[in-house]
């Protein structure tokens, strides 16, 4: 509860300030049409105006509460015109390519911890993966996938994966390697089988840098699919919403959309949030 | 006590090589120990003693010299699982009970699941820890988890119990309690231990031999039979004789570092 005062201080600043710069953006939109009508607009005349615009430059928070509610609540989750349908899509890309990630990063980290060949010639690149810009990568993944008739989901779960599985490797190598000395040592006194000691000891004391390695995937996993759903021609996505927004200047749909987007981040990490907690807490690790 | 030499070390020694040039760990050590003893090996430290455990455990490998456990390599010995090896640390794995701490290393040996339970409930009651297998590490305290430790290390057929300054970490009244324990313990089982520590009164309390070693390069100085008698309260520690060997084993220790 004591966080509750800090965190609704600083909501209502943004919104101030948001309400704000919207008046100032949009004003000089509201006086060219008035010139245009020849009246003059007095202050809470412009201020009226400048937060009903039908394309604004910067929606003001209810309109975008508005459009977001006539998107989700009031049309079937069926319609191409619900978020619910789009966000779908999106998830759906999402998650898989978040599987995908999680999948490909952890049988990396085994890997580099197991063999030294893989941690001298794999980790450069893993890292140099990264430092590609993915708006870069992303049209080409769909392109050359497309050719081999791959399309839909799959391209895009491929552009999220590339993303996720990146804090996955760097989180997994360094958990996998956690165990000390000591407790080396002593699976060695048993005469333990490299693959018991992985199965036994190493997993078990990776969870927690896996968990936070996953909070980063899951969210990098989002960016990816929206990512990958920019160069497919805007049909359908989170993404598409958002390029079709911009296509047309409709700002109020491309801030819902974004609005819907960081929603569905922050729900996909706190998910991930409640598992770790779970999971630690049985396991005995709980930080 | 039979006269079966368990671990033998002739001429052994072993030099790790570090960017400081050569570190002489071990030099030219000794020893026998026989079936059933319980050999201390105290010295300050870089005096090697850890080292040598750990040679007989294969953890470290000599670079000179020969040293055979139960009358074969410490390799072979290590992969008979031979030995039991208690570490300063319990280092029990937190998602595990204690049971299931107890049970690790049987499940990876193969043991059968009724003989697991038989023997987790068997080494817990010879801890004195019965009726805890079912808790987890952090609901112990300190002395109860290395307790659980020492239980995870009988819990196999294993006759050698190796132990590096097992309880270094506890307190003074817990190690006392736990060092009349660990006596009648070894009464009980007939292990050969070996047993690290840099405490003098802990090396005569439980020793039936100690062997005092000294640092630069790590060497035995001074090998001294216990003349106590194997039955020992904590009382005896005030009796002359007590006194007596652990003045020998301070004398040792002194001339080991003036040397």
């Amino acid at each position: 509860m004591r966080s509750l005062a800090p965190v609704f201080t600083v909501v209502t600043a943004i919104f101030v300030l948001w309400y704000l710069a919207a008046v100032a953006l949009n004003s000089t939109w509201a006086y060219d049409k008035a010139k245009r009508a020849d009246v003059t607009l007095t202050f809470s005349q412009m201020v009226a105006d400048t937060l009903a615009q039908d394309k604004p430059l910067l929606p003001a928070p209810h309109q975008v509460a508005k459009e977001i509610w006539k998107t989700t609540v009031l049309k079937k989750v069926t319609s191409k015109r619900s978020l619910i349908w789009h966000g779908w899509i999106t998830l759906s890309a999402t998650l898989l390519g978040f599987a995908m990630g999680t999948g490909l990063g952890t049988l990396l980290a085994v890997g580099i911890v197991h063999s030294r060949a893989m941690d001298m010639s794999v980790m450069p690149w893993v890292i140099t993966s990264q430092t590609i810009p993915i708006l870069a990568v992303a049209p080409m993944i769909i392109v050359v996938l497309n050719a081999v008739g791959i399309s839909g989901l799959l391209p895009k779960a491929v552009i999220s994966m590339y993303l996720s599985f990146f804090p996955v490797v760097v989180g997994m190598v360094k958990g996998l390697r956690s165990p000390d000395m000591m407790q080396m040592d002593q699976m060695r006194t048993w005469n333990t089988s490299p693959a018991t000691v992985f199965w036994k000891l190493r997993l078990p004391s990776s969870m927690p840098f896996l968990f936070t390695s996953l909070k980063i995937a899951v969210a990098a996993s989002l960016v990816g699919a929206i990512v990958g759903e920019m160069p497919t021609g805007a049909v359908a996505g989170l993404g598409a919403r958002l390029l079709a927004g911009s296509y047309y200047g409709q700002t109020i749909q491309i801030w819902s959309a974004l609005i819907c987007a960081a929603a569905l981040a922050a729900s996909l990490v706190a998910i991930v949030g409640v598992v770790q907690k779970v999971t630690l807490k049985r396991m005995g690790m709980a930080a | 006590m039979s006269d079966q030499t368990i671990i033998s070390a002739k001429n052994l020694s072993l030099t790790f090589e570090t960017n400081d040039g050569p570190v002489h760990a071990l030099q030219d050590i000794n020893l026998d120990i026989h079936k059933g003893e319980f050999v201390s090996f105290i010295g300050p430290s870089g005096c090697g003693k850890t080292t040598f455990l750990r040679v007989m455990a294969d953890l470290e490998k000599p670079t000179g010299g020969n040293i055979t456990v139960n009358g074969v390599s410490p390799e072979e010995a290590r992969k008979s699982r031979a030995y039991g090896y208690v570490f300063q640390a319990a280092g029990l794995y937190p998602w595990r009970t204690i049971g299931g701490n107890i049970k690790l290393p049987l499940e990876i040996m193969g043991y059968s699941k009724a003989d697991q339970a038989e023997r987790v409930e068997r080494v817990l009651k010879l801890v004195e820890l019965d009726g805890f297998a079912k808790k987890f590490p952090w609901q112990l305290s300190g002395g109860m988890q290395q307790r659980a430790s020492i239980a995870r290390a009988l819990a196999f057929d294993a006759d050698i119990l190796l132990m590096d300054e097992p309880f270094g970490a506890l307190d003074e009244i817990v190690r006392d309690h736990l060092n009349e324990q660990l006596l009648e313990l070894w009464a009980k089982t007939h292990k050969t231990i070996g047993f690290v520590t840099h405490s003098i009164p802990e090396a005569v309390y439980l020793s039936t031999r100690i062997v005092v070693m000294s640092p630069r390069p790590g060497r035995i100085a001074d090998v001294i039979e216990s003349t106590l008698p194997s039955e020992r309260p904590l009382s005896i520690r005030d009796s002359a004789e007590f006194i007596e060997i652990a003045n020998r084993v301070r004398d040792g220790l002194r001339e080991g570092h003036n040397a």
